[in-house]
């Protein structure tokens, strides 16, 4: 459990897209630790030649026709929008 | 009929309504009384709707008077985890930042449901967005064991398992990422299965972990879970990790394979560590039981089990942080309304501050740190490779038994606020269960005794798409007991 990793919680926080209070950074990036620390014991394990597993059965690729077909309404799709107008979602002005 | 109407099982009340002895109104009418009578002890409900649910409830007597019944579960209530989509109704994952979305759609299992007549019946409390083992990181409200109200039900599909054991609903729906299904369904006195990964179809299911999610019953009896599994498993082409296998009718099986002898392994590293834990008794019991037909018990080995924590955690957490990216606070979901607007992405941030609790952070969080540059290969594919032995772990042993049994969780349901301060004694909580996600087996959690006066569960963990065998064998251990007619006094 080397000092180094220790997480870098604002820099994460930030990745993440989530504001964190000063009373929360420091509650997370302990509770972080510890549990970082906990996993790191992954590090014991001989992986060498082993294939990671990304799904747990054999299924590849998987394909089908590309077909035309009813989707959800402009109404039904913008219902649960947090700000609508003329069948647009409402955001705030990024750039002046 | 000697049993109160909401307790009675799924098959029995189907065959009532068959007979014509009992409606559908009547039977929906029951379990609203019975939510109602008891709602404010269980809590087990985020909401439910019961003009909906009696409108269903119509619209089956109505098709079983044109003798055109849509089969056993045609006007059974159903309750629903609050994170399957049912078109029209609420979808809150148990999170403020869903707390007023409405699904434009229905999850695949849900319109299979429809498709059977079944009646949907309430949205089921949850840890949200599925993440926790007690319920009590719901957002909205803290769900009581039904056997002992000071304690938590379980989670992450605690309104499930406490609704069932309530007897709010005749049988339930929940999902399992980790042991969501079997942990709340051993807390609780019920049957939980988790089938295959890959076995039900996860389109409409609030994606946690996509590599480990599965959807499945949470029941009274054993021949009511082959029922809704029955009625849920299939391929899904909106799903593109759901499996094309044969479906097997799991109720013929179960009556098929009665007085199998089963070979059965014991994993001798689930069982040094729950040695004296208070759980072991009636698990070592039901051993036995199973060696009193005739089966033979075989010591086996999992010898990467000490690693199944850390393997969850990583890929659990890695996953949601990219799934759950999705809650922006700009298309569907909760949007804070001050924010710095010279800052782009603040927006992004006070939203996702402000929509997701404490648990949900620390996933997300800890996920975006073993993805982020420099940290991928050293975590998220290390796991990936360390899944790939516990897969084999599994592989190996089922060449030697036919299924595994453990325990389902370390001790019984703890009192509430217990671990609530200490995430990584929680996690430690799901060593027996998680493993099963990882390698993507199916498991079930069986009632098999009490641990002071609260129920203990039998996990049961079987070979890939072999739900019918977990099945038989825990339907040869409750015809032996009457654990599934006991019920929590409330």
């Amino acid at each position: 459990m080397s000092e180094e990793k220790h997480i870098d919680i604002d820099y994460t926080a930030k990745l993440a897209r989530i504001n964190l209070t000063d009373a929360e950074k420091e509650k997370l990036s302990a509770q972080l630790d510890s549990i970082i620390g906990y996993v790191e014991k992954l590090e014991e394990l001989d992986t060498d030649g082993v294939e990671p597993t990304a799904h747990p059965h054999p299924v590849y690729n998987v394909w089908q026709e590309d077909q035309v077909q009813e989707g959800l309404s402009i109404e039904e799709a913008l219902k649960n929008a947090p700000a609508q107008r003329d069948n647009m979602i409402v955001v705030p002005k990024v750039v002046d | 009929m000697s049993e109160e109407l909401h307790y009675k099982s799924a098959s029995e009340l189907s065959e009532l309504l068959e007979k014509k002895e009992l409606s559908s109104v009547d039977l929906t009418k029951a379990i609203i009384a019975r939510t109602k009578a008891v709602e404010d002890k269980v809590g087990a409900f985020n909401s439910y709707d019961e003009a909906d649910a009696l409108a269903q409830a119509e619209a089956s007597d109505a098709r079983r008077a044109a003798s055109a019944s849509l089969g056993p579960l045609d006007g059974i209530p159903v309750g629903i985890k609050d994170n399957l989509a049912v078109n029209g109704q609420p979808l809150t994952c148990s999170s403020k930042m869903l707390e007023k979305f409405v699904s434009p759609y229905d999850a695949t299992c849900i319109e299979k449901l429809k498709t059977q007549g079944a009646v949907l019946w309430g949205r089921l409390n949850l840890d949200e967005f599925a993440m926790g083992s007690s319920t009590e990181n719901s957002a909205f409200k803290t769900t009581s064991n039904p056997w002992n109200l000071d304690c938590i039900p379980g989670g992450s599909s605690g309104g499930s398992a406490a609704a069932a054991a309530a007897g709010q609903a005749v049988m339930t729906l929940g999902s399992d990422t980790g042991g969501s299904i079997r942990q709340p369904a051993s807390h609780c006195g019920v049957v939980g299965l988790k089938p295959t990964y890959g076995r039900v179809s996860r389109y409409g299911l609030a994606a946690f972990a996509s590599s480990l999610d599965q959807v499945g019953p949470l029941t009274r009896s054993v021949k009511d879970a082959a029922l809704l599994l029955q009625a849920i498993s299939g391929h899904d082409e909106r799903d593109s990790t759901s499996y094309k296998i044969a479906e097997p009718d799991f109720v013929a099986a179960i009556e098929k394979q009665r007085g199998h002898k089963w070979t059965l392994g014991l994993p001798k590293e689930y069982f040094a560590t729950a040695a004296n834990t208070p759980a072991m008794e009636p698990v070592l019991k039901a051993i036995e039981y199973y060696k009193s037909l005739g089966c033979e018990i075989k010591e086996v080995s999992l010898p990467h089990t000490d690693y199944a924590v850390a393997t969850y955690y990583i890929v659990a957490t890695a996953e949601a942080s990219s799934n759950l990216a999705r809650y922006d606070g700009i298309r569907y979901t909760h949007r804070a309304e001050t924010f710095d607007a010279k800052d782009s992405v603040d927006i992004y941030c006070q939203s996702r501050a402000e929509g997701f609790g404490e648990e949900v952070k620390r996933r997300i969080i800890l996920g975006t740190y073993v993805l982020s540059s420099g940290y991928y290969d050293a975590y998220y594919l290390k796991a990936q490779k360390a899944r790939t032995l516990i897969r084999q772990d599994f592989e190996n042993a089922f060449k030697e038994v036919d299924a595994l049994l453990t325990p389902t969780s370390p001790s019984p349901a703890f009192k509430k606020g217990e671990k609530a301060s200490d995430p990584l004694s929680m996690y430690l909580s799901d060593i027996y269960t998680i493993s099963a996600n990882l390698a993507g087996i199916p498991g079930m959690s069986l009632p098999c005794g009490y641990s002071d006066g609260l129920p203990v569960g039998l996990q049961i963990l079987g070979k890939p798409f072999k739900e019918d065998e977990l099945l038989s064998i825990a339907y040869e251990f409750e015809a032996g007991h009457d654990f599934k007619d006991q019920h929590p006094q409330l």
